[in-house]
């Protein structure tokens, strides 16, 4: 084992990444989600989407959805980390749980005209996204589903003329009766 | 409707803050006073229930405040102004935070309508401190901070202990508002930390424990933590089981050092006996301690053919940095309690003798020894002589960071808990001075010695002043390389020998520094002058400064070389030139 010289023992790790998300039930103060966000810097934890609300405004409780990647280790700790935090009341490894569904919305604005125009409203009908702006040379499209669909959706308008996009991030719930 | 001007329970936000210490049984209090936080001190002048302890530095009193609170099992009180009062505060904060001491940090705060204006004094306290802290709190409204004071209370001494902070905006010291005392509904829902382990858990443990080979037990700063109970316990558990045991250097004293089942410490600077048994082990009990890089050596090779069980009450120590086969959440004096009956009742003994006998042969390469020389005090010799001469004494011992740290732990023999203060985790320099005017505060009448390098003690040395002042006799027993000894010692062993700025040319004069302090200042130069000196220092009821002048290149052996594992310690006899550039693979041959 050939390392330069260092005080510490540089280890490479070669477990495989996943992905995983994660649905965080904290309580609605000041600074709860700067907590929650400097715990991934600070320990340099991956963010691939943040989604964060008020649930229950007489509890003041607000539910935080992550999804992140890393090894299995690195997935444990991070949820470790999440729990003992003092405002943070649950936190729920939708992944794991194997029944979740993960919905994510967009609005997507193209612009252009003619055969263009015609064909991003064909792929939108498709997609079941909805028109919810529309001017002479351009549409605002609102589109939810999964974020692979929509990823899908906005690569099909990229050559259509697509001007931008605002996505809210994942939010995810478990299948079945039962509340995390 | 009352009249509330004679409700004892209305008073301004500065008495609530007093009236909270005491409500909390604090008796000491160590900061410094300053803009944001004039209305508490009126209050703490007021009275006579809490001493108030002036520091040189606010870092001082983060550090005083761990001692006292390392050496009491209480947590310690610190109370300093806004702005850079708050900021000093970032390293011992942090340090309280990666040793698990319970410190409870009031800062005073610019005004309610002055935050985020760029006032004078004014800095994101709880922004800055969110990472250095276990949680924080910034009270904006005098209701609240009775409810916030109890709680930082219990969120600091409860679960796995840490430090917090109560940012307090100086309008919400003046205003006047409900004080309530401590309650349950104090606390957030959401913080249940866990105390008991899982029977089923400990039941797997007990069957791993009992079928135990090649068993060693692994004890850390979360024992310590638990309380005197918990270090009873480990004792009872070494006993009925009959397993060596080894400790990390939080965990000193948990197991007292001259027990017959004592292998020393583990880890980088550890025994060669303790970190043999580590990486030959078949089962490891590990108890309060976390898997720490200076203990592991490299992780894909540390104790390769062990099965793992892992008591910690914090879940994310589990799994952090080495996968255990058997975790236990909860504390470890009542894990322990739990361990112990379940194995008195279903297990004996095992048969470990060929397992001793290795370990004996191990015992007898005796890595902690030195080459003697009457000429130059060696710094080995002069930590045993101290440890001999206050053997049997009621004695505590600070550190700063480096050489003398190690040889500190590896030479001094620790028999009980709560007598060794040292920063393990950070690694401050400058932690020792301070600390022992904590300890001293705490405990009036006992021998409080900081073993203290040259370079690190001039960190905080302004804290004499503060010894002297409140008539606090610690011993600080300097020894005085002129080298960053530690640093020195990574330079020859890693960077070709060239010593980049890890000597101090210009030195105080400690004897004249120590008079100048009104203090007394010792030295020693040679070895037959050194049982004198010591015996003087400990005589003297004054703070003392001890120089003592120690051979300037020793270097801190057995070592684990970076990017090795346990059984490929460096030993002192092996440790010539060659087989440490052999030893360092990437490291520069020596000069």
């Amino acid at each position: 084992m050939n390392q330069p010289a260092s005080a510490y023992f540089l280890e490479e790790r070669h477990d495989p990444n996943e992905t995983h998300t994660l649905s965080v039930l904290v309580q609605n103060e000041p600074g709860v989600l700067a907590r929650v966000i400097g715990l991934f810097s600070g320990r340099g934890y991956n963010i691939e989407s943040l989604t964060v609300s008020e649930t229950e405004s007489q509890k003041h409780l607000s539910r935080i959805t992550i999804v992140t990647t890393g090894t299995p280790m690195v997935i444990q700790q991070i949820k470790h980390q999440l729990d003992r935090m003092i405002p943070v009341y649950r936190v729920v490894d939708m992944t794991l749980t194997g029944s979740s569904i993960e919905r994510e919305l967009a609005m997507v604005k193209v612009r252009g005209g003619g055969d263009h125009r015609v064909e991003a409203l064909r792929l939108a009908d498709a997609f079941r996204a909805r028109v919810i702006d529309a001017t002479t040379e351009s549409f605002v499209f609102e589109i939810t589903g999964n974020s692979s669909k929509i990823s899908q959706f906005i690569d099909l308008m990229r050559p259509l003329g697509l001007v931008e996009v605002s996505r809210t991030g994942v939010a995810a719930i478990t299948r079945g009766p039962e509340g995390m | 409707m009352t009249d509330k001007s004679h409700d004892p329970n209305q008073m301004t936000g500065a008495a609530m803050i007093v009236r909270a210490l005491i409500d909390h049984g604090v008796q000491h209090v160590f900061g410094y006073p300053g803009g944001a936080v004039l209305p508490i001190y009126d209050e703490i002048f007021q009275q006579s229930e809490v001493e108030h302890i002036l520091v040189r530095h606010e870092q001082g009193a983060g550090h005083a405040a761990e001692g006292y609170a390392r050496s009491t099992g209480k947590p310690g009180v610190v109370l300093v102004t806004s702005g850079p009062g708050a900021t000093n505060m970032v390293t011992p904060l942090t340090d309280a935070l990666m040793d698990s001491i319970p410190l409870v940090c009031i800062t005073g705060q610019v005004p309610t309508h002055l935050i985020g204006n760029d006032a004078f004094q004014e800095c994101d306290t709880v922004g800055i401190t969110r990472p250095a802290t276990k949680h924080n709190w910034l009270v904006r409204d005098v209701n609240d901070l009775a409810r916030v004071l109890h709680e930082a209370f219990y969120v600091a001494t409860t679960g796995r202990p840490g430090p917090v902070v109560v940012d307090v905006p100086k309008d919400v010291q003046f205003a006047t508002g409900t004080y309530h005392p401590p309650r349950k509904s104090d606390v957030h829902i959401s913080y249940t930390p866990r105390v008991k382990g899982d029977a089923t858990q400990i039941r797997k443990a007990v069957a791993l424990l009992a079928n135990a080979k090649r068993p060693v037990i692994y004890s850390g700063g979360g024992v310590i933590n638990s309380g005197p109970e918990a270090s009873q316990l480990l004792r009872q558990l070494v006993e009925a089981t009959g397993f060596p045991i080894t400790s990390t250097l939080m965990g000193l004293g948990a197991y007292p050092a001259s027990g017959p089942n004592w292998l020393g410490m583990l880890g980088m600077h550890g025994t060669y006996e303790a970190n043999m048994t580590m990486h030959d082990c078949d089962v490891m009990l590990c108890v309060g301690a976390r898997f720490d890089d200076r203990i592991t050596g490299r992780t894909d090779a540390f104790s390769p053919g062990s099965k793992k069980i892992h008591i910690d009450i914090d879940p994310s120590s589990i799994n952090k940095n080495i996968r255990v086969d058997v975790p236990i959440i909860g504390d470890c004096g009542n894990v322990l309690g739990d361990l112990l009956q379940v194995f008195k009742a279903e297990a004996k003994k095992p048969d470990i003798k060929a397992w001793w006998q290795q370990i004996a042969q191990w015992r007898a390469r005796n890595s902690l020894s030195y080459r003697k020389n009457n000429d130059i005090i060696l710094p080995q010799y002069a930590i045993q002589r101290l440890f001999e001469l206050t053997r049997g004494k009621d004695t505590y011992i600070t550190t700063e960071v480096g050489q003398h740290q190690m040889w500190a732990a590896q030479f001094y023999g620790f028999e009980e808990p709560h007598r060794w203060m040292t920063s393990g985790g950070l690694g401050t320099m400058g932690y020792g001075l301070p600390a022992a005017v904590g300890v001293q505060v705490a405990h009036p009448d006992s021998l409080v010695i900081d073993i203290a390098g040259d370079a690190s003690v001039q960190m905080t040395i302004q804290e004499m002043s503060t010894a002297v002042q409140f008539e606090l006799p610690i011993k600080i027993f300097i020894l005085n390389n002129q080298y960053m000894g530690m640093v020195r010692q990574w330079q020859q062993l890693l960077h070709g020998n060239r010593l980049s700025h890890s000597y101090s040319e210009a030195l105080p004069d400690f004897v004249k520094l120590a008079d100048a302090y009104g203090c007394v200042g010792l030295q020693a130069t040679k070895p037959s002058d050194l049982d004198g000196a010591i015996k003087e220092m400990i005589a003297i009821k004054r703070p003392v400064l001890f120089d003592c002048r120690v051979a300037a290149l020793e270097n801190c052996f057995p070592m684990i070389p970076s990017g090795k594992a346990h059984n490929e310690m460096l030993l002192p006899e092996e440790a010539t030139d060659e087989a440490t550039a052999k030893a360092f693979s990437g490291g520069k041959a020596l000069v």
